[in-house]
C-alpha cells in the first residue's frame, strides 16, 4: 500500500498544493514553520480521519477560509483507490472512498494503515495516562473497526454513571436499581475492551522488546507493562466493592478508564529517571513496535511518517534507525527535516533513493 | 440585519427562536405573515395561544389532550389489558397510524439519560408503576428507539416492572427503525406491533 498522489485544498497553511510522490522515501525539507509537519498531517488525516495534532477539525482550515478538502491517491491490494476528505465550518466532516459516502468512519480506519513518529511523543511518556491510552487506542482501532465504537460507548456510559452519583450527592435521592444498570453496561463494554487490550499487549510487548534492544543494543534494562485493576479483579465485584467511595468521590473510580501503560527503566519510572536520549530511543521503539504489530495484522506494511527525528536523535541511533529502514523492513516513508543537505547525505549513505520537495511558506516544489 | 422597523425586528427575532430556523427564514416567514390579511394573521396567532393556554396532559397517559382524559384513554372499543410505552405523541401518532394496535398507551416524556440531567423522577415512571398496580393490565409493551437511552430506560422499566404480575414485551427494534419510532415506515411499524416478543433481559451477552 502507498500514497501516490496528494493534494491540498486549503488545509492549514496550504490554499493549495499537488504532489506526487516515490513508492519509497519522500522527504519535505524547509525552515521552520514553512508548513513541512502539515504535509504529514493531511496525509495522517486522510488515513486516520483526524489530525495527529489537534483533535479540533475547524482548526485544520486555512485561515479566512470556509472548507478545506484533501484527496489521496493510494495503490492499495494492486487497486487505486482515491480518498477525499472536505470539511466545511459548522458542518459534519465527509469521507469518501471511490466517490462513494462513508456511513461510518470507523470503517475507513486501518484501511491505510499509518505511524507517525514526532517530537510532541514525548508526551506519551511526560503526560498522564490518558496519552498513553490513547496510543493503545490507536494501534487496537487501526486493526479492529468496532473497537472505537465500543470506546465510545464504554465512555457515554461512564458520563451517565457519573452525572448520576453527582446527582445522587446533589438530590439526596439514591436509586439502586438505576445505578445498577450504568453498572452493568460498563461491565458489559468494559470487558470487551479489557480484553482487546490484554491481547494487544501480549502480541506488542515482544515487538517493542526487539526493537528496543537492536535500537540500543541493550545498553538499558527497560520494560513495559500494561496495568488494569481487570487483570486481577472482577469489574462487576469492583464496582460493587465502591459503590460508597463512588458516591462520597461522585465519580467513577474503577475501570478500563484507569488502565495504564507501566514504563520502567532498570526498574524505576522512565519519566522521573529516564536521560532524554533514553527516552526518546523508548518513543521510537514503542512506535516502530506499533509499525511492525500493525503490519503483521494486516499483511502489508503501513506508512511511515517521521516528523523532524534527525534534529532529535544521536548520530548513532539515527544511523541505526536509517539501517532498519534500508533492510526493506519499511514501505513508503515521509520524513522532513530543516536541512536538505542533511537528509540527501543521510539516504546517500545507506544508497536509498529518496525524492526530495522544498516546502516555503505553503508551496511546495520538487 | 439591519432592521427598518423595531416591530419587524422583534418577530423576526421570535420566529429565529425555533429550531432549525435561522434569521433569513425567520424573515421570509414575517413577511409572508405580513402580506396576509389581518383575519389570517390573527386566526394563526390565535391558534399558537390558545395551544400553549389550553392544551392538558392525559392524567392517565400523559399523552397531549384538549381534555383531562385523552380521546384514547376514554374510549370504549379499547383495550385496557395492554399498554404500549413511549417516548413521547409523535410515538403515539406512528402507532395509530399503523391501525395495527388497539390498546392503551403510556407516553414517558423522554428517555432516561443522567448526562443530560434526565432521570426516573423527570418522566412519568412512578405513574406508570401505579398503573400497571392498580388496573387489570395484562400486558406492557416496550416501544423505545434503539438507542443507548432508549435500551437504559427498557432496562430501568423492565427492573421496575419485572415482579408485577404482567406479560412485558418488546417490539423488534434495530435497523428496521432507523432508531426512532417516528421515522419507521407504517408497515414496518405495524408488523413489528404485531409480531412483538417477550422482553427477556438481553443487556449481558
Ligand atoms: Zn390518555
Amino acid at each position: 500500500m502507498w500514497l501516490q498522489k496528494l493534494s491540498l485544498l486549503n488545509f492549514k497553511n496550504y490554499a493549495e498544493a499537488e504532489l506526487s510522490f516515490s513508492e519509497t522515501v519522500n522527504a519535505f525539507a524547509g525552515d521552520n514553520g514553512a508548513g513541512k509537519t502539515n504535509l504529514l498531517d493531511a496525509i495522517h488525516y486522510l488515513c486516520l480521519c483526524k489530525s495527529y495534532f489537534n483533535p479540533i477539525d475547524v482548526q485544520q482550515i486555512l485561515q479566512g477560509a470556509d472548507f478545506f478538502m484533501l484527496q489521496g491517491v493510494f495503490e492499495r491490494a494492486a487497486q487505486t483507490e482515491v480518498i477525499a476528505c472536505s470539511l466545511k465550518r459548522s458542518q459534519k466532516k465527509q469521507f469518501k472512498r471511490n466517490k462513494k459516502e462513508y456511513q461510518r468512519l470507523a470503517d475507513h480506519i486501518g484501511l491505510f494503515p499509518l505511524v507517525m513518529i514526532s517530537p510532541y511523543d514525548i508526551s506519551i511518556i511526560i503526560e498522564g495516562s490518558e496519552e498513553r491510552r490513547k496510543f493503545v487506542d490507536n494501534s487496537i482501532s487501526q486493526t479492529d473497526n468496532h473497537y472505537l465504537d465500543e470506546l465510545i460507548a464504554y465512555n457515554k456510559h461512564l458520563q451517565n454513571r457519573n452525572s448520576l452519583l453527582r446527582q445522587i450527592a446533589d438530590t439526596g435521592r439514591y436509586d439502586p436499581q438505576l445505578l445498577e444498570i450504568f453498572n452493568e453496561r460498563l461491565v458489559a463494554s468494559g470487558q470487551r475492551i479489557f480484553e482487546k487490550r490484554k491481547m494487544f499487549m501480549e502480541a506488542f510487548i515482544p515487538v517493542f522488546n526487539k526493537h528496543y534492544h537492536y535500537l540500543t543494543e541493550d545498553a538499558e534494562q527497560v520494560e513495559l507493562v500494561y496495568e488494569s485493576q481487570l487483570l486481577h479483579d472482577d469489574f462487576a465485584g469492583l464496582l460493587q466493592r465502591n459503590t460508597e467511595r463512588d458516591r462520597i468521590l461522585e465519580r467513577t473510580t474503577t475501570g478500563i478508564h484507569k488502565d495504564e501503560l507501566s514504563f520502567t527503566i532498570h526498574g524505576l519510572p522512565m519519566k522521573k529517571f529516564g536521560s532524554q536520549g533514553q527516552q526518546k530511543s523508548f518513543l521510537i521503539a514503542l512506535k516502530l513496535a506499533q509499525y511492525t504489530y500493525l503490519q503483521q495484522q494486516k499483511g502489508f506494511k503501513p506508512l511511515l511518517l517521521l516528523d523532524d527525528i534527525f534534529d532529535k536523535l544521536d548520530e548513532k541511533r539515527t544511523r541505526k534507525l536509517m539501517q532498519m529502514v534500508s533492510h526493506d523492513d519499511f514501505g513508503q516513508i515521509f520524513i522532513t527535516d530543516t536541512n536538505a543537505e542533511r537528509i540527501l547525505r543521510i539516504f546517500d549513505d545507506i544508497s536509498v533513493p529518496v525524492k526530495l520537495f522544498n516546502v516555503d511558506k505553503g508551496t511546495v516544489t520538487s | 440585519m439591519n432592521f427598518s422597523s423595531r416591530l419587524l425586528e422583534n418577530a423576526v427575532a421570535e420566529f429565529s427562536k425555533l429550531p432549525g430556523v435561522g434569521q433569513k427564514t425567520a424573515l421570509r416567514l414575517v413577511l409572508h405573515l405580513l402580506n396576509q390579511s389581518q383575519e389570517d394573521v390573527e386566526k394563526f396567532s390565535y391558534a399558537l395561544t390558545r395551544l400553549r393556554s389550553e392544551i392538558r396532559y392525559c392524567k392517565t397517559c400523559h399523552n397531549i389532550s384538549d381534555q383531562q382524559v385523552c380521546e384514547i384513554c376514554a374510549a370504549h372499543k379499547r383495550d385496557r389489558s395492554i399498554i404500549c410505552i413511549v417516548e413521547d405523541t409523535r410515538d403515539v401518532m406512528a402507532i395509530e397510524n399503523t391501525n395495527q394496535y388497539n390498546g392503551l398507551y403510556h407516553v414517558l416524556g423522554g428517555l432516561i439519560s443522567p448526562m443530560d440531567g434526565i432521570g426516573p423522577a423527570e418522566l412519568t415512571v412512578d405513574s406508570l408503576v401505579e398503573r400497571v398496580k392498580n388496573g387489570d393490565v395484562k400486558e406492557v409493551i416496550l416501544a423505545l428507539s434503539a438507542t443507548m437511552e432508549g435500551d437504559t430506560t427498557i432496562f430501568y422499566l423492565y427492573k421496575k416492572l419485572k415482579d408485577m404480575p404482567v406479560q412485558i414485551t418488546t417490539i423488534a427494534r434495530g435497523i428496521a427503525f432507523g432508531g426512532e419510532l417516528e421515522y419507521a415506515d407504517e408497515i414496518t411499524l405495524g408488523r413489528s406491533i404485531v409480531t412483538r416478543v417477550p422482553y427477556e433481559n438481553t443487556m449481558v451477552k
